[in-house]
């Protein structure tokens, strides 16, 4: 399809909203076009008309967006998967109920003892607490904590929404329990109501990790090769994944942040060489702290897909001495055969298949090339909570012609996905069962579909597996309606 | 049955004023529940001669929420047969009182507090609507009639004045109407004539003018009503005056609220506030 077309549909399917809206939508829609030839002055410079698309703004009222809120981005995302840790979720029972296990960030440990991922803590707000204000019972609750898993390592208090309403001093109770439990006792102003998107709860509960966990604790016996993995949540086990390259390299990983995390770790990570950060978005902050606090570097890395995994394992090599570039290049050359075994099996099933994303944090841009390396393409994608330096970083990995979208809508989502016809949508579980009922192979990008890991050598089989499963299922030969001449 | 709020400054003394005119009305024989919202929950210490000491909120707290608890424990009967109700609610600066007052006042709904022999239903709320919570009573189906206590004191009437833009937004939306202002007399200069002009900005009327009297102190240490504690006083009368007129009172509008440059220029009509001073606040 042509790009000029392409264009035409967005500014045909947002006359849908009223005049104010149709222009707001449209600052978040762009298609990457073919850069103008680069002059001499300009060289280096972002030279296309996308960059400058709108994000991090405010949703409009009555639109179907899919961005969560401030706790989901602190307790689902950055807190959550500390694993040593009771994560409270503090307010009435449905935020924690309704975000139980949603992420599937694995974790080790026995559960009850050092793991407390699979459990849900609420403090269950009833009226005379919103009337009273929740601060004894939160005090209750930090001693039952104590009493009943004696082994939790801290107890971290994700605030609902109502908790800023009524002013709680959370604080000074969670003061007063670390004290009295001798326990690390952290509160999380996280609010929902706080910010446009999860995004902004990202950004708190790096500042509330940086208040009272970073530097709290000594690495005992720093090396030169210790690192930190800042951003893997360990969806499906990617973090054991990604963890397992890092390390056949010869780096220490000292600290997980925070996929199958302690807090104990992260307390120490302080004294690492260097952060490698694959989540970006959701932990940029921290990393960048501990650059200006610690003058600790930072780099970003991507290990979806064998191609990226390889530029990457070179680029984090390239920070160490002679003896990790040179354990970089045996793991690349250890992982070649089966990583061309992987592709040899699925790009003949999988090639020229076209994809449209809509993630989050970093799947928008990192999972490109693990589908470019099976021969798919990319069409379309965007971020539901992405920032400017999202988009920046992730043009130059698309090709001209690609759509890309902030907090799209659903029916944006809906009608770009009719126009444009891709062979798979890979998005999360609000799309997924939209798109598999309009006859489109799906597959959730959050989750993985219950699947994973995806990340490293040990996640890109079961990409590729996956991919093909969806998208050549014969199912979709058999959605065809009655009243309908031939399949789609 | 009539449902009135009672609001008004802080301190101005809607409590006293209330129970006082109630009292007038429950000697004149009417039926009257008293609901005070306010978490200090002084709204019916004159009717009971004491403070109450079971609010709803309080109760609910003890036993877990207000499923748990029985109407006839929160309502009590004072002074005549007067039925008495607090919302209760937390200290100052912890957890939402206005959230306190909404769910007392639907507890009183549904466990059927208002009865239908009621003639008067007199809702006591905390100064400042500072909350979604504390508008509760001007809300559609609960009072129909407001009648604000004020005095001669500029903060007084700055507060009737900002009372008024907030019925003005439930006339529209719950049919609440103005019954007028009480003036509970500070010994204010000109203080007749300065109400009663106000009223007159406010689209109302100065339903009464309750002239100071040690009286009431005495009494409201005794926890009664003038009408109970000195029953021929002069203040006495007054308070039955009061009742009366709210009784017969057919003068109910949607009040005109006035700007702060209007309000001020009132106060310079009446020799309140001298043209310079006026100035400086408006500078």
């Amino acid at each position: 399809m042509k790009t000029t077309e392409v264009k035409d549909f967005i500014e045909e399917l947002l006359r849908a909203y009223p005049e104010k809206a149709r222009k707001n939508r449209a600052s978040h829609i762009a298609v990457k076009e073919a850069e103008p030839e680069v002059t001499a002055e300009d060289a280096g410079a972002p030279n296309c008309g996308t960059c400058a698309i709108k994000s991090n703004v405010k949703s409009i009222p009555g639109v179907m967006t899919a961005r969560g809120c401030a706790y989901a981005g602190s307790k689902g995302v950055v807190w959550g998967p500390i694993r040593d840790m009771v994560h409270l979720s503090h307010g009435p029972v449905g935020c924690g109920y309704y975000s139980w296990s949603t992420r599937r960030n694995l974790a080790q440990g026995k559960p009850g003892v050092d793991n407390f991922v699979p459990f849900q803590f609420t403090s269950d707000f009833q009226e005379k607490d919103i009337v009273y204000g929740g601060a004894q019972k939160l005090e209750e609750i930090c001693r039952e904590i104590k009493t009943l898993f004696p082994e939790a390592k801290g107890i971290s208090i994700q605030s609902e929404c109502p908790i800023g309403l009524i002013g709680d001093d959370i604080e000074a109770s969670a003061k007063a329990m670390q004290k009295e439990l001798d326990l690390p006792v952290i509160p999380v102003r996280c609010e929902g109501f706080r910010g446009v998107s999860q995004s902004l709860g990202h950004h708190i509960a790096n500042d509330s990790i940086r208040d009272h966990v970073l530097g709290k604790g000594k690495l005992p016996d720093p090396g030169p090769y210790d690192v930190a993995i800042i951003g893997d949540y360990n969806i499906g086990g990617d973090a054991w994944a990604s963890r397992k390259i890092i390390e056949e390299m010869g780096l220490r990983v000292v600290a997980m942040w925070s996929g199958d995390g302690q807090i104990e770790t992260m307390k120490q990570t302080h004294s690492v060489k260097i952060n490698l950060i694959h989540c970006y978005r959701s932990m940029n902050y921290i990393a960048r702290h501990m650059e200006e606090e610690y003058g600790i570097p930072w780099m970003e890395y991507n290990f979806f897909g064998p191609t990226k995994i390889e530029a990457s394992v070179r680029a984090i090599a390239a920070r160490f001495d002679g003896r990790i570039q040179e354990n970089a290049e045996k793991v690349i050359t250890k992982y070649k055969p089966a990583m061309e075994a992987v592709v040899s099996k699925y790009r003949p099933r999988l090639k020229g298949k076209r994809v449209m994303l809509y993630v989050g944090g970093l799947r928008p841009r990192h999972v490109i090339g693990a589908y470019e390396d099976l021969g798919m393409d990319i069409i379309g994608t965007g971020y539901e909570f992405g920032h400017a330096d999202d988009y920046q970083r992730t043009l130059p990995q698309v090709g001209d012609g690609t759509v890309i979208y902030d907090d799209v809508s659903e029916y944006e989502m809906e009608e770009l996905v009719r126009k444009l016809m891709p062979d798979l949508v890979a998005s999360g579980i609000k799309e997924k069962y939209v798109f598999q009922k309009m006859g489109f192979a799906f597959r959730q990008m959050h989750s993985w579909d219950y699947s994973g890991p995806y990340h490293g050598y040990d996640g890109f089989p079961i990409f590729a597996r996956d991919m093909d499963m969806a998208i050549n299922s014969p199912t979709w030969k058999l959605v065809r309606a009655p009243w309908e001449k031939e399949a789609r | 049955m009539r449902q009135i709020a009672i609001y008004g400054k802080g301190g101005i003394g809607k409590s006293t004023t209330t129970q006082n005119l109630v009292a007038g009305l429950a000697e004149a024989g009417k039926k009257v529940l008293i609901v005070g919202c306010d978490p200090k929950a002084d709204s019916t210490r004159l009717m009971l001669h004491a403070k109450a000491q079971t609010t709803v909120m309080d109760l609910a707290r003890d036993r877990g929420g207000v499923e748990e608890l029985e109407l006839g424990e929160v309502l009590m009967t004072g002074y005549r047969g007067v039925k008495c109700t607090e919302s209760g609610g937390p200290e100052p600066g912890v957890g939402c009182a206005g959230r306190g007052v909404i769910t007392a006042i639907n507890f009183l709904e549904e466990n059927g507090a208002y009865t239908p022999d009621l003639d008067f239903v007199f809702y006591d709320v905390l100064g400042d609507v500072v909350c979604g919570g504390f508008a509760m009573p001007m809300r559609e189906k609960k009072a129909q009639e407001i009648y604000i206590v004020t005095s001669g004191e500029m903060m007084a009437m700055y507060a009737a004045n900002n009372i008024c833009k907030g019925i003005v937004k439930y006339a529209v939306s719950g049919g609440i109407r103005l019954g007028g202002l009480i003036c509970n007399s500070r010994k204010v200069d000109k203080e007749y004539e300065l109400i009663a002009a106000l009223a007159d900005k406010l689209g109302t009327h100065l339903i009464h003018f309750v002239p100071r009297d040690n009286v009431v102190q005495r009494a409201e240490l005794k926890r009664m009503t003038v009408i109970e504690y000195e029953p021929q006083a002069n203040q006495a009368d007054e308070y039955r005056t009061l009742a009366r007129k709210i009784s017969e009172n057919k003068n109910l509008v949607i009040p005109t609220p006035m700007t702060m440059d209007e309000l001020e220029e009132l106060l310079i009509t009446y020799g309140f506030m001298d043209a310079e001073a006026g100035a400086a606040v408006r500078s």
